[in-house]
This record gives C-alpha cells, structure tokens and sequence, in this order.
C-alpha cells in the first residue's frame, strides 16, 4: 500500500537546477535507501517533502492526500518526520525541550495553557528508554552530549510521536561501528511496525542490507530503482556513477 | 545505542555544582549573579550607613523600575538570537506620544496610556517587519530605529519637554499606593507576567529555541519569522511602558527620556545570565541583574562617588559579567 507518492517533481534554485521531475513512492513498512552523488539532488528533495522548500512543479501524496500545499508543522502533524545530517538539535536546551519542540503537552491554569513540563520529562525519559539509549541526564543541554547520545535525542525527537515515514539524512556518518549497528535494528524495527523509511546514505554496505528497493538519483533525475535482493553493489555504483569506469568504482566500494 | 556512563549523578559532581544546577532549573538563574548582588549589598551596608533600609530598598527598586522594564525588553529579544538597539530612543518617543495625547490633544488619560504602548510597539513592528521581510540585519535595523525614534520624539514638540500630566496620569508614576511606588508596582507586575510568559509557556520556549538554533525551530514547524515580528513588537511595547512610567514619574514627555538607556538594559539582562547570542534567559536572572546595577549606582551615590566613575563601574561590571559567562560555557564544554 503506496505511503508517500512522490510524482514529476522539479526544483531549481535560481539558474540551476536541482531536480528534473523525480518519481518516487514509499509503502508502509517498506525501507528505501535514496542513493547518489554529492550534489544529485538527495537532501533536497527530501526537504521538499518535509516542507523545508517548496517545490517548483509536480505532487507529493501521502496516503493519497496532496500535501504540498502544507507546511513543515503540519507535515510533522501528519506523521512525516526527518533526521537531519545535522541533527537539528536546539543545543543549550534539556533533552524534553528537545524532543517536544514545537509539540509541547500543555495544561490548563486559570484558562491559560502552560507547558506541561512534568508530563514531558516523563514522556522523554520513557522514550529515551524505549530506545535503549544511556544519556547522561535528561535534564542537561544535548549540547553536553556526545554525537551518538545527540543522535538518540534527534531519534527519539522522530519517534516520540508515532510517524507514518520517517526520513533519515546519513544517520550512519558519524557513527562508531556498534552504533551503526544500533541504527540498522532500528531501522528494522520501524519496518515491523509498519513504518516507512527513506535511508540517505553514502555507506552502501548498510544501504544494502537493510532496504527492501533503492532508488539511485544522478543530476537530479531518478536514473534507477533497483530491488534491493536482485541488485548488487556493482549496479547499484554503475547507476550512483552512471558511466563506463563503474567497474574500478564498484570494486572499490565492494572492498569497503 | 550509544554509549557512555548512565545515571544522573556522576560521581565527582561537587556540591556547588549539584546546587547550581537546580537553581538553574527551578529559577533559570545563575547562582554567581545572586552571590555578586548579596556581596555587592554586604560591601554598601558597610560602607554607608544610609543603605541597609527599607526606604532606600525603595528607592533602588524605584531607580530601576524603568531600566527593569527595557530589561525584561532587551531579555526576550536577546534569548531570541535578536538584538534591540532602540529601547532607550522608543521609550523616549512613546513618552512624548503620550503627554502629546494627554496634554496637546487632551485626551483621556486611558487612551494616553495606550497611545504610550502603542507608540512603543508600533516602532517594534516596523523593526520586525523590515528585519523579518526585508532581511536587513535587527543590529542595523534598531539602530536606524534608535535614530529614528529620537529624532520624532524631538519632532512632536520641536524638542522641547510636554509638561502638565493630568493628575490620573501623573499617578501612575508619582502614586504610592499602601506606601509602595506605583512605577515599582508595575516593574514587579511586569516581570511576574513575563517570567511566566518566558518559562512556562510555549511563546517562551519557541523563543529561546530559535536564539538556539534558528534551523532546529524550523524543522520542528515553528514560524520562526512570525515568532520574530511579535517579539519585536513585544520588545517595543514593553519600551512604551518604560516611557510611560518615565514621563507620569518626572510628569513631562522629555524627547531626551531614555538616552543610552538601551545599553544599560542590555547590560543588565546579561548580567543576569542571558546568552548574548541566545537560547538562553531569565526574567528572574534579568531581575537580580538590574538589582546588582541599581544597587551599585545607589551605593556609588551615597557614597558621594561622581557620576562619570559610576558610568566605567557600569561598563566594568558589563565585561566582567560576560567574561564570567563565557568561562562557564567553556568550562562546561571541556567534558
């Protein structure tokens, strides 16, 4: 069952231009690894789908409703979340100020809402949990922590709210290799529950053994959506590269 | 998922740091500042025998009434990442304004009043508006305001003062209601408002994510821009208060009321532990920063000190208080 339909997008900024109509869908419980060159138009069409930037022409559906016309807040409402490259963490706030950014539980005094922040150390904390994560303390500035505790935040910030799609921009970069690990289960886990996923990542070994399709995208065009158990690394590189000296590329990438 | 020690106490966390960190929590200040202004009392009570009274109490909350309000101002604008160069200059208009309304005009002093605020958080929209819109930097934009602001102040009445308040205006600022100052009344009721405003709700929150981090309050789907415009238009607002408790105190609309006083605003909020580059304030930090400079211009007075040292005490106080600051951070961020 098609989650998000991605048709005949284009974006271009000024002279150039970034996305020539791509096509893309994501089904429920389904995990699609959006591959390409530095530059192929990757981050930016997912920024289009967050409602980040808008998009020159074409449609985006999510569960068959237009949502171009929406705006990044009422796309999170939606169920549509994204893990930033850089996290996009307010970093002198706690972990809860984090976490429920813009979607703070309130509660009524004398008629007037005040944030609930009892409720949201709770609910933090016991997200924190859920994910297995060991912060140092909830109730410290994410700016303190180390770059896999401010990814948990950034994660559990995309869970806590049970999305449909989740987005996630090179969650493996920075990562130690346990931690990597970490991310991959995670990702699995999202699946089971019937979740869509959208994996941005340069690291094709983790591309490969956690999608069910990749979608290759070169100079702003969708050049190839391959399934993920009837590809191979060499076709997936001679797509992300889409030239001739793919074989050299390939087995250099299949070494790492 | 990752990895790292877990609980919350670690265990080589000293007392004072334990006890800074709750007061931080529960009361958003520093505790160095609370310290400062108890030492700074201590040192005067000695020195003078005039400080420790209640009547004096009373006057250094009357001085500070009108640098508080442009405080709690400079607070919300400087924790939003923003900065407002023209509290003094839209002070000094917003008075004008309303002794032109109630005087010139003869106005009831209830629109007086709102014409004073208006005046004030209509100079703040129009810094919002181009800063927001137009893109132009707020530091360039409240300094052309700040010019601006003076030069219509000086306008309305070809620079001279507006004297003669109506008796009910004059109030506001000379009334002592139960033996207390009615510009004292005001300050406090103000900052309670805006403490409550600032700490515990989403406003306030939003506010101190976007001088954290414009881009995170993005993504999360708050309208940074229109956060913006309304703490602009709040900053001159609360301008136009100040003004307005200025002009019923001295019972004049003075074109030069507020002169410089955006610095001394600023200075208190962060000496009181707002972030120069945002993301973090306290109304309760602003508070205790504008008590520690009432307390030392009142102290240097009774001592006799002129008033040319209290100005480099002031600047001092200034440098030292941010170099306080950025120690912390750094000692904080050498984990």
């Amino acid at each position: 069952m098609t989650l998000l339909k991605i048709s005949k997008v284009s974006k271009a900024f000024g002279p150039v231009s970034v996305l020539h109509g791509v096509d893309m869908s994501v089904d429920r419980g389904e995990v699609v690894g959006l591959v390409g060159d530095n530059g192929a138009g990757k981050s930016t069409l997912m920024k289009i789908v967050t409602g980040m930037y808008t998009a020159d022409a074409g449609e985006i559906t999510l569960d068959g409703q237009n949502i171009l016309d929406d705006n990044p807040g009422e796309r999170r409402r939606m169920g549509i979340e994204m893990i930033y490259q850089d996290l996009a963490l307010a970093r002198q706030q706690d972990v809860s100020a984090n976490i429920f950014l813009g979607r703070e539980p309130q509660r009524k005094v004398l008629g007037m809402n005040f944030v609930d922040r009892a409720t949201m150390r709770r609910e933090a904390q016991a997200m924190i949990d859920r994910l297995g994560a060991r912060l140092p303390a909830i109730n410290r500035p994410v700016g303190s922590f180390s770059g896999g505790q401010q990814q948990s935040v950034a994660i559990a910030r995309a869970l806590t709210f049970d999305p449909k799609l989740v987005i996630m921009d090179e969650p493996t970069a920075a990562l130690a290799v346990r931690e990597v690990q970490g991310v991959l289960d995670l990702i699995r886990q999202l699946k089971s529950e019937g979740i869509g996923v959208i994996l941005i990542s340069h690291r094709l070994n983790d591309v490969l053994s956690v999608t069910d399709r990749i979608v290759v995208l070169n100079h702003g065009r969708a050049a190839a959506n391959l399934t993920t158990t009837e590809t191979n690394m060499t076709e997936v590189v001679s797509a992300i590269v889409g030239s001739a000296d793919m074989d050299h590329a390939a087995a250099h990438e299949a070494r790492g | 998922m990752t990895q790292s020690e877990s609980g919350p106490a670690k265990p080589g966390t000293s007392l004072w740091a334990r006890v800074q960190s709750s007061a931080i929590e529960q009361l958003h200040i520093r505790l160095e500042s609370l310290i400062v202004l108890l030492v700074l009392g201590a040192i005067m009570s000695v020195l003078s025998p005039y400080f420790l009274s209640v009547s004096n109490f009373m006057n250094i909350f009357l001085a500070t009434a009108t640098i508080g309000v442009l405080a709690i101002a400079a607070t919300f604008i400087l924790g939003s990442g923003g900065l407002d160069l023209s509290l003094g200059s839209v002070m000094g208009f917003a008075g004008v304004v309303g002794a032109w309304v109630a005087v010139t005009a003869g106005l009831p002093t209830g629109i007086a009043v709102v014409a004073t605020i208006g005046a004030g958080a209509l100079a703040g929209f129009v810094n919002g508006i181009i800063i927001t819109r137009a893109f132009v930097p707020a530091f360039i934009v409240t300094l052309g305001m700040l010019g601006i602001a003076r030069g219509l102040a000086l306008v309305i009445n070809n620079g001279a003062a507006i004297y003669g308040l109506p008796p009910a205006m004059v109030y506001l600022g000379q009334g002592r209601p139960m033996g207390i100052p009615m510009p004292v009344i005001i300050f406090i009721g103000t900052a309670i408002v805006m403490h409550i405003l600032l700490a515990y709700t989403r406003y306030g929150r939003h506010t101190l994510a976007i001088g954290d981090s414009e881009n995170a309050a993005r993504t999360a789907g708050i309208n940074v821009s229109r956060l913006r415009l309304s703490l602009y238009t709040l900053s001159g607002a609360l301008a136009g208060l100040a003004g307005l408790i200025f002009a019923t105190r001295v019972n004049a609309g003075d074109p030069t009321a507020g002169l410089t006083y955006e610095l001394t605003a600023i200075t208190a909020a962060i000496i009181g532990g707002t972030n120069l580059f945002g993301g973090r304030a306290s109304i309760l930090g602003t508070m205790i920063g504008a008590l520690i400079m009432g307390v030392l211009q009142n102290g240097l007075n009774l001592l006799a000190v002129q008033s040319y040292y209290q100005q480099m005490a002031i600047g001092a106080v200034l440098i030292l208080a941010v170099f306080i600051d950025q120690w912390q951070v750094r000692k904080e961020s050498r984990v």
